[in-house]
């Protein structure tokens, strides 16, 4: 079946969010959106409870809260995401030829997100993981600070993998769940008291293999061979405890 | 002895939009560009405010300071009687060489706009005020223009710059004073806002500006009382009831009467934690630490992003743990700030380079050669 | 002859939990309880019991019950039971009547007719736990412009500062004389200032030699009128030297440490024979005017080769914020200013109760008429009388203080409950006692801790309410009045205080 094409020139958040519901409602699966421009929460009012599910690709650079609250479907963002990308994702797929800005996948509880490039502040704020639904986010660059504030499940894995470095602060601040892999290194005085620093072991090289060579396949134009990237260090970050404050109050 | 009224003043909340353009060889362009693009983050305002600020404007008037004022009586009349009694204060304190209504559309959706003049004047400095560099004294008048008379503003007073502003969206503003068709500007900041107080006014409005420093601002400054205590300190009256006229006074205390470099100037604004310069060396810890002791009561803090013009640059800065955005993105000769990438994207598809500025660290844009 | 005066407290012995173990007697250094060897019982008598509740709290069985006891007078609203007995007191003995700690009467709690603010939706609140919240801040002269050189892209400071005292937190601990309190007391106090990285004020008592070396650097030692054990050495050994001028607590007049308060230690630290009395006069007797005190402050400076800021403490009285303003130009670096509800070892209980003003009012008044002279840079100014919780440290930080000074409040997490009885040198819970037995109690590192325990959590606390308001660095709050409003108050008040009544 070919592809449904909106030209978002000109076209306010409702109006595209209104063609895209009813598109999604006479059964369409593919669309095509271009000239997109600042366009926010594209992709959050597809809710079904038939569970329709779309493909969407975008051309432009789209608003802020891109898939917000997701149902399921996969987006695809040929260029650059704006702020609130995933903010409290259900499930789903998005993937950004390019980079994506603050709070991406905040709140986020499933499915998984392919960033090509960086992102900004507070990645993976407060991302979850319940009885099975466990989210992922791939990050081709690195993150700015307060990366996995809060985190309370989930995986994000980090691959830098133009060997800038990764120069983020206060990462894991308040971290009580989940994993964070990030390819290279990181001192000690970047990361937060409550999070454990370790070398990565058998599963966790299983987890990633899995992940980088999904990432890889998302990007073909990169041109990256997975054992090239496996083949060099990665650390594992995660909490030391459930309860990180439990000494603090006196009752 | 007569009772002393408390200091009552009501602060207005500035959530927002913010934009700004440079091209660095000082080619001049016109707003219509900008005015897209600050159109197209319309929802992050409510119409209750806007305003732009141009660098390069008046090159026939270059060495005069131009003075826009806003007459804001409720009848014309009373208008009129304000900008009378102006005119007199004015023309004892300075030369004026040209004045005129800045020109606006006759029909327009915008409510109550006040009478708005230019002066293109130059300082007539007598007596003691014979000390004061031209720019002291221009400062002072503008300070005593806008505590003392109820009607007059004087809501820029640069040269070879200008700010146009008022109760509206940024784009409804752009269109009153004709900005995509009257006016050339080498850097342009644009500004739409969402104020929590429902009695907007036009002197409200950004960017705020005192000689040729322009202020836009995204956020809240919660330490507004502790900087307006520190400023009022140095013949800064803080009367404009928004938080941002501080970050414009500051700057200007800083940059202009301190000549502090610029990148200090943010470090003070938007200083370091306490962490991080404990591990600094010796002599990096020792400056940063003094920067915070002498000048504390001028760190910002609340969210915020802003952008600062002045005479031949742009600069943004946010504050220290980034709680507002800022992308900043280059093509060619031009630089661009917003407060969200797909603007930029609108007026230059195609981009240079694209990035998120850490929070605390400036991002200047200078113009290759100073002379415009 | 038999006293008119009932017995303040009531002491009520529960016979059958009482396992007649004496414990009580021993406790009490006022004599109340006496084990009877013919009776076989213990018996209280309560005209000399304080109310301290030393034996009631170390009972082993919780036997022990002391409360006030209620007034027999047929009620009167103008002769309270207090002023009757006071009256019958000075008839029975000629004297002038003593008491401790700070004042108790009904004068309005400015603290809490203040309410803060909290930030939603326009500027979110900061989480202290996750981000970080500064409290560090620095008390001393500032200059007002800086000057700065700039070579290769490099920035250096071209400015001459003047000494400042960085503290880690803005609280520090009031000065509370060695003589006045016991040197566990003392020692306990120094301990936790220097783990904690902030400062206590030795009061007039001089800083014992052997505690100079590692405590020295977190002293603020006292220059007061009587100008005990101060030598050179004292002086430099110091973090930051302080002019007493006057306290809260006895505004104009003197201090007088009884000869039997004077031991060996205390001697030699106060460098004056054992037994005689230490007699602070009213005026420092070569300060009799603004100018004289500027010469004092010079000399001082001059003693320690300008190296440590110089503070000058006064009470806080009517017409404060002029002189204060005085002592700023005539050179002080800090002002401590010490108000109605300020403490003290022994002072007449008549001035305590009846002279000064409160500190809320006073900070407000001094912050704008320093501000006004355009001079509020050139000091620090520090708050002391009654702050009793981290909310009352953050309205003074709020109402233009840069730190509070605690005094009361310490002494109580190191056991004391505010009996009033300090100037009997008989405190059981060896605070305000030279007595070697009942000072002995007072175990230094458990007191340390307990004053660190206090600081931190009231850190913590000012941390959350910073958070809440949006501030992420204590400098952010100074002066703020803005995050303050009234409830309850007189308009004078709120102009007095500078802030607006809540909803306005």
């Amino acid at each position: 079946m070919g592809a449904v094409e909106i030209n978002a020139d000109g076209l306010q958040t409702r109006d595209l969010n209104d063609r895209l519901r009813d598109l999604m409602l006479a059964g369409k699966r593919k669309v095509i959106i271009r000239n997109v421009c600042g366009q926010r929460y594209i992709g959050t009012r597809l809710y079904s409870p038939e569970r329709h599910r779309m493909e969407i690709d975008i051309f432009g650079t789209p608003g802020n809260d891109l898939a917000a609250f997701l149902f399921g479907h996969r987006l695809v963002v040929h260029g650059n995401a704006q702020d609130g990308v995933g903010n409290t994702m259900d499930d789903g797929e998005i993937v950004i030829e390019g980079r994506a800005g603050d709070v991406l996948g905040f709140s986020m509880r499933g499915g998984t997100i392919y960033v090509r490039d960086g992102c900004g502040y507070r990645t993976a704020l407060h991302m979850k993981e319940y009885e099975g639904k466990k989210p992922a986010l791939v990050i081709g660059g690195t993150a700015q600070d307060f990366l996995g504030e809060y985190m309370a499940g989930g995986t994000v894995i980090l691959l830098d993998l133009k060997g800038q470095g990764h120069r983020a602060n206060f990462i894991g601040s308040g971290m009580h769940g989940g994993t964070i892999y990030l390819r290279g290194s990181v001192n000690r005085s970047q990361v937060s008291e409550q999070v454990e620093i370790s070398p990565i072991d058998e599963a966790d090289r299983g987890i990633l293999d899995q992940y980088v060579s999904d990432f890889i396949e998302k990007f073909p134009d990169l041109e990256l061979i997975p054992k090239e990237v496996l083949k060099d260090d990665f650390v594992k970050l995660t909490p030391r405890s459930k309860r990180p404050y439990s000494d603090l109050y006196t009752y | 002895m007569p009772r002393k009224r408390r200091e009552l003043y009501n602060k207005e909340i500035c959530a927002c939009s913010i934009f700004g353009a440079m091209n660095k060889d000082g080619e001049r362009f016109n707003a219509a560009g900008v005015m897209r693009a600050i159109a197209n983050m319309h929802v992050r305002g409510n119409g209750l405010g806007g305003g732009f600020a141009a660098y390069g404007i008046y090159p026939q008037y270059r060495d005069y300071y131009a003075f826009h004022l806003m007459f804001n009586g409720k009848t014309l009349q009373s208008q009129i009687s304000a900008k009378a009694e102006f005119e007199q204060y004015l023309n004892q304190r300075f030369d004026v060489v040209h004045d005129e209504e800045i020109p606006h559309r006759p029909q327009t959706q915008l409510r109550d706009p006040p009478l708005i003049w230019r002066y293109f004047a130059s300082p007539k400095k007598m007596g003691e005020d014979a000390s004061l560099s031209d720019d002291e004294y221009v400062v002072r008048t503008v300070m005593q223009t806008n505590s003392r008379a109820e009607d007059a503003y004087i809501f820029s007073s640069g040269m070879n710059m200008g700010c146009f502003k008022g109760v509206g969206y940024p784009e409804e503003i752009g269109e009153y004073f004709m900005l995509d068709q009257l006016y050339s500007a080498y850097a342009w900041t644009a500004h739409g806002r969402f104020p929590t107080n429902t009695q907007a006014w036009w002197g409200g409005a950004h960017p705020f500006s005192l000689l040729d420093t322009s202020v836009v601002h995204n956020g809240e400054i919660s330490s507004y009382g502790t900087n307006r205590w520190y400023l009022e300190m140095y013949g800064y009256a803080c009367t404009l009831q928004t938080d941002t006229e501080v970050i414009a006074y500051a700057a200007d205390l800083l940059l202009r009467r301190q000549r502090i470099p610029m990148e200090i100037v943010a470090k003070i604004l938007a200083p370091p934690i306490w962490n991080a310069i404990d591990t600094m060396n010796e002599k990096e810890k020792k400056l940063f630490t003094t920067l915070r002791m002498v000048y504390g009561p001028l760190l910002m803090n609340g969210p915020f992003a802003i952008i600062i013009g002045q005479t031949g640059r742009l600069i943004g800065l946010t504050d220290r743990i980034r709680l507002r955005p800022i992308t900043a993105a280059t093509k060619g000769e031009m630089f661009y700030l917003s407060s969200e990438e797909a603007s930029i994207r609108l007026i230059s598809p195609e981009l240079d380079s694209v990035w998120t500025p850490s929070g605390g660290e400036p991002v200047i844009c200078e113009l290759n050669s100073r002379r415009v | 002859m038999k006293s008119f005066v009932f017995p303040q407290f009531q002491i009520i012995r529960d016979e059958a939990k009482c396992g007649q173990c004496r414990g009580c007697e021993r406790q009490c250094a006022f004599g109340t309880h006496i084990y009877d060897p013919v009776s076989d019982r213990l018996i209280s008598d309560d005209n000399k019991c304080v109310g301290c509740q030393r034996c009631a709290i170390f009972c082993p069985r919780d036997a022990i019950v002391i409360r006030p006891t209620p007034s027999f007078y047929r009620p009167n609203a103008s002769w309270s039971r207090e002023k009757l007995e006071d009256v019958k007191k000075q008839a029975e003995t000629g004297g002038v009547i003593l008491t401790g700690c700070g004042n108790d009467k009904p004068f309005r709690i400015y603290w809490d007719h203040m309410v803060l603010n909290a930030s939603q939706v326009t500027n979110p609140s900061i989480d202290p736990l996750r981000e970080p919240m500064e409290l560090r801040t620095f008390l001393g002269a500032k200059p007002n412009l800086m000057d700065f050189k700039v070579k290769n892209e490099e920035v250096e400071i071209a400015t001459q500062l003047s000494p400042n005292l960085t503290v880690e937190m803005p609280i520090v601990f009031s000065a509370m004389s060695f003589g006045a309190i016991s040197y566990n007391a003392f020692l306990s106090l120094a301990t936790a200032a220097s783990k904690l990285g902030t400062y206590f004020n030795t009061g007039e008592g001089g800083l014992p030699r052997e505690m100079r070396e590692k405590f020295g650097k977190h002293a603020i030692v006292q220059v007061a009128s009587g100008r005990f054990g101060i030598d050179a050495e004292y002086l430099n050994c110091a973090a930051a030297v302080e002019i007493k001028v006057g306290q809260g607590a006895k505004p104009g007049i003197g201090g007088h440490l009884p000869g039997e308060k004077v031991s060996v230690s205390v001697s030699a630290t106060r460098m004056i024979p054992v037994g005689t009395d230490a007699i602070s006069p009213a005026p420092h007797h070569d300060i009799y005017s603004i100018e004289d005190l500027s010469m004092l402050i010079h000399a001082i400076k001059e003693a320690t080769n300008y190296e440590k800021p110089v503070s000058v403490k006064i009470a806080a009285v009517h017409n404060f914020a002029a002189i204060a303003a005085g002592i700023v130009h005539a050179g002080a670096d800090i002002i401590a200013i010490d108000g109605l509800r300020g403490g003290t070892g022994a002072a007449p209980k008549v001035i305590r109760d009846n002279v000064g003003i409160p500190i809320e009012l006073a900070i407000s008044s001094l912050d704008r008429r320093l501000r006004q002279d355009g001079i509020r840079n050139r000091c620090s100014i520090i708050a002391a009388g009654g702050i009793r919780c981290s909310a009352d440290v953050i309205k003074a930080i709020a109402l233009g203080a840069d730190a509070a000074y605690i005094g009361s409040a310490a002494l109580i997490a190191m056991g004391c409950n505010l009996c009033q009885k300090c100037y009997t040198g008989k405190c059981n819970w060896g605070i305000c006692t030279q007595d070697p037995r009942l000072a002995g109690r007072l175990n230094v590192d458990i007191a340390s801790q307990r004053l660190i325990n206090l600081i931190s959590a009231w850190s913590h606390e000012i941390q959350e309410m910073l958070g809440g308001m949006g501030i992420n660095a204590l400098e952010s709050l100074r002066g703020n009045r803005d995050h303050l409003r009234g409830v309850g108050l007189y308009e004078w008040e709120l102009d007095v205080l500078g802030i607006k009544g809540a909803g306005e």
